[in-house]
Parts: structure tokens; C-alpha cells; sequence
């Protein structure tokens, strides 16, 4: 059967979900600094965790975003191959949610129109939207703002096959002691191993939605989640990066298959405003 | 160590400052970032003059959230201070004495810092709702046109930043770190 969704629906649903991410960090990233404020064992590393709790507090009870950069709009759409969209362009209509979104709920415009020319389109459009097809009638929508202080120390490597699991951790270990103080620690990696060059940065943006007490399926995976996280954590970049044990609270991996002669690895780095929104429609 | 310091900045008081140190500035201040450190360098390259004045004052990397209805200003953290290091030197050379931003700084940035007796501040990444609460006037005095990267003039109270890089080059980014690094 046939489901027929109006485009206005998703552009009513997006526009609400690009202020709800924004002022509201989820009970997985709330729960991560309230352990590593536990935890940490820099004097002013605590300080500063302490001030992220403060800050989601106020966020949250005065409606002020969590941070400035209420960043670039990043949208995955999976949409089940038995809706039929009407009333308009589904691009449109996710255009047309963040516009709404972002001015309406008093976020930062941070989008230019050209890369080089730079004039400021002034109400964040456009999205960067991700399109997947998946089966039933339903819409699924994550809304993931992104900033760039974290965005531009991100990083592609294409590895040599030869270079294997060690090669591997080496390019997440290297991308995120070059972030350093510039990330916004503790910072979330989302890394992306296989695919081609483009498919390993896709998966290594959508890792940072998952929730970051859940570990890859895959159990050499999870043991490398696992094990990078604790590696991370002595580096000794700390909040802020300013010293200390808390620089990550999640390292997510996901993987795909790859080219007989490749090893595409992605590491998207995202700050400790980890934000994201999901619904069903 | 806990520190107090006004704004424009008295250089007594600025050479004081050591790395690590946690200062909480009250006084007036300036907003600005990529856009509008190009136009003021793009000004001093023509000899036209520039919309604010250096001399012993503070630039905060900052372009804000708009504000709501009531409020002075919407979210107010610091953006990534590597993005103006080609234009920094110069700024520090006509009396700019501290910058407010977050993350590394290059070579020829830090040398200036020390040559000129400046001081490079951190404010905490991301937690912009909590230091708009220090920010109690904002007003925009140029480059309107550029909205959140227009130079905003700040009255501050006791914004929490914390001492980088002093004017004896000290870099906490290093120190710190070195501190609690477990690997090799």
C-alpha cells in the first residue's frame, strides 16, 4: 500500500527539530559528562566539566542554544519505499523546516552561498541532506547541527590494505591529537573504515548520531570502540584541552565493505555538543 | 590561581598573568571573527582607518546567536582562534593586548604575544549559554552587514577565561597536557 505524506509535515517536523538539538543535548551525552565530572582527575579539567553541566542547564531552562555555532544542517532521511511525498519537493521542504527552524528559534545563521565568495544566505539553508531508501511506509529523520570548530578536524585517510587494524587506530589516534584544544574536548569520534572515499566520511558523520553507550555489533569492533577510548583518554588533552583524562566520551566505528585494494577510514570529530534529533514520521 | 582583571587592560596587570592561571575579566570589550579581521586588515593595507581601537584592548573570537526578545545577547562562546593567526601580528603590533578564543596558535602568533607583551586567553568551547550571562551590553559598531561576524562592543562581568599563552610565551595547551599524557 501506498502511503501519501505531505511535504509540510516534514518541513514542520524539521524545523521543530533543529531547535529542540540545539537547546537540547540528549540523556546519553548529559549522563557522559555528569560520569566523567566523576572521574576526572585535572583540577581545572573538572572545573571545566563543571561549566558544561552548568551550560546544558541554562540551555535547557532559558532556552539560549548550548553553543553559538548551532551549526551547518546535516539531515538523514531514510524514507520507506512505499510513501508517496505531495504537496512540493521533499528538498524543498527540508529546506524550508531549517529556514523556519533557524529563525525562528533564534539559532545562529552560519551558511555562505558560495566557498569562495562567502556572502551569508542568512537563514542556513541549505541543508546537507542524505537520502536512503528502506522499506515500509514510514520516514525516519535525524537532524544532526553540525559546527565546525570540531568539522574542520576531521579527517579522510585512504590506507593501504597492508596497513591493517594498527593502520587503522594510528589515523584515529593521529586526527585526534591534531584536533586537540581546537575540537571543543571531550569530543565524540565517529570514524568510518571501508566503502570508498566518500561512503567512509557518510558512515563516520551518521556514527556520531548513535547513541554513545552503544558499541558496534561486530565484537572486533566494539574492541577497538573500546580500546580507542581508553587510549584517547591518556593523551592527556583533556577538557578544553587543557589537561586531563576526560578528551573523549565515545568512539563509534562503523564499517562497510571495500575495494580489494583499499582501506578508506574517515574520522568525523564532533564536540561535546554531540547534537542530534530523531523522529519517525 | 584565581585572578580579576579589568578591561581595556592595564599592562601591570596583564604581565601578571601566568599560563594555567583561571581570570575573570569585567570592563568593555570587542567581538570579532574571520569576516571582520579581514576587513580590518584589508583597511590597515589601504592606510584607512579601522572601526575600533587597539590600543591595550581585548578582541573575543565570537559571533553570537541572535538574541531573543529581552535578552542581550543569544549564545556567546568562543570560536577557533587559528583562523585569525594570519592576521593577528599585525593587530598585536598596533596594541591589541588580548585575544579571547579557544585552541592552538601558530609560531609567528606566539612570538608576537612575547614581543609585544600580550596575553591569549581560553574561553570554554561550547558552553556558550553560560557566558552570555557575563555579557550585560552588546552593541554592534561595524560591519553590520556581516550579522553574527559584525564587531560587536561587549560590557562584560566576570567572564571565566583561562590564562593559554602568557607574555613569557608559557603555553598551557603543551604544559598541561604533557601533565597527564600516558602514552609515548
Amino acid at each position: 500500500m501506498i502511503r501519501n505524506i505531505n511535504v509540510s509535515e516534514i518541513t514542520k517536523n524539521i524545523k521543530e527539530m533543529c531547535i529542540e538539538a540545539n537547546h537540547y543535548l540528549s540523556s546519553d551525552m548529559k549522563e557522559a559528562l555528569d560520569n566523567a565530572y566523576n572521574t576526572e582527575k585535572s583540577p581545572l579539567g573538572k572545573k571545566i566539566l563543571n561549566q558544561l553541566k552548568e551550560n546544558i542547564n541554562i540551555a535547557d531552562k532559558e532556552t539560549i542554544p548550548i553553543c553559538q555555532d548551532t551549526g551547518m544542517a546535516v539531515i538523514f532521511l531514510k524514507i520507506g519505499q512505499d510513501v508517496h511525498f505531495e504537496g512540493g519537493n521533499i528538498g524543498d521542504a527540508v529546506n524550508e523546516g531549517v529556514r523556519q527552524g533557524y529563525s525562528e528559534g533564534f539559532l545562529r545563521k552560519s551558511v555562505v552561498s558560495d566557498p569562495l565568495i562567502r556572502n551569508n544566505t542568512k537563514d542556513n539553508t541549505p541543508a546537507v541532506i542524505h537520502y536512503e531508501f528502506i522499506e515500509g511506509d514510514k520516514v525516519y529523520i535525524k537532524v544532526a547541527p553540525k559546527g565546525f570548530g570540531s568539522e574542520n578536524m576531521s579527517r579522510v585517510f585512504m590506507l593501504k590494505p597492508a596497513d591493517g587494524i594498527e593502520g587503522v587506530k594510528k589515523a584515529i589516534l593521529t586526527a585526534v591529537r591534531d584536533a586537540g584544544p581546537n575540537a571543543c574536548p571531550p569530543m565524540v569520534v565517529g570514524v568510518g573504515v571501508g566503502g570508498t572515499f566518500e561512503k567512509c566520511a557518510l558512515m563516520a558523520k551518521e556514527a556520531l548520531t548513535r547513541n554513545i553507550n552503544e558499541h558496534s555489533k561486530i565484537p572486533y569492533i566494539k574492541e577497538m570502540e573500546e580500546e580507542l577510548l581508553d587510549k584517547i583518554n591518556k593523551t592527556g588533552i583533556g577538557p578544553g584541552g587543557l589537561g586531563g583524562t576526560t578528551t573523549v566520551l565515545a568512539v563509534n566505528i562503523n564499517t562497510y565493505p571495500t575495494h580489494i585494494a583499499g582501506l578508506p577510514v574517515a574520522v568525523n570529530i564532533c564536540c561535546h555538543v554531540n547534537r542530534h534529533s530523531e523522529r519517525i514520521v | 590561581m584565581d585572578k580579576y582583571i579589568s578591561a581595556p587592560v592595564k599592562s601591570e596587570e596583564l604581565l601578571d598573568l601566568r599560563s594555567g592561571d583561571m581570570v575573570y575579566i569585567t570592563g568593555t570589550i570587542y567581538t570579532a571573527r574571520d569576516a571582520a579581521h579581514k576587513r580590518i586588515s584589508e583597511a590597515l593595507e589601504k592606510k584607512e582607518t579601522i572601526p575600533i581601537s587597539l590600543k591595550n584592548n581585548i578582541i573575543y573570537y565570537l559571533g553570537p546567536s541572535p538574541a531573543r526578545e529581552g535578552k542581550v545577547i543569544g549564545s556567546a562562546g568562543p570560536t577557533t582562534s587559528s583562523r585569525m593567526d594570519k592576521y593577528t601580528p599585525e593587530l598585536l603590533d598596533l596594541g591589541l593586548k588580548g585575544m579571547i578564543g579557544k585552541g592552538k596558535r601558530s609560531k609567528e602568533v606566539i612570538n608576537s604575544i612575547v614581543k609585544n607583551g600580550c596575553v591569549y586567553f581560553a574561553a570554554i568551547g561550547g558552553a556558550g549559554a553560560l557566558l552570555s550571562k557575563c555579557i550585560k551590553k552588546s552593541t554592534v559598531i561595524a560591519y553590520d552587514d556581516l550579522g553574527t561576524e559584525a564587531i560587536r562592543e561587549l560590557e562584560i562581568e566576570n567572564l571565566p577565561v583561562v590564562v593559554v599563552i602568557d607574555s613569557k610565551g608559557n603555553n598551557l595547551y603543551e604544559t598541561a597536557v604533557g601533565e597527564y599524557c600516558e602514552l609515548d
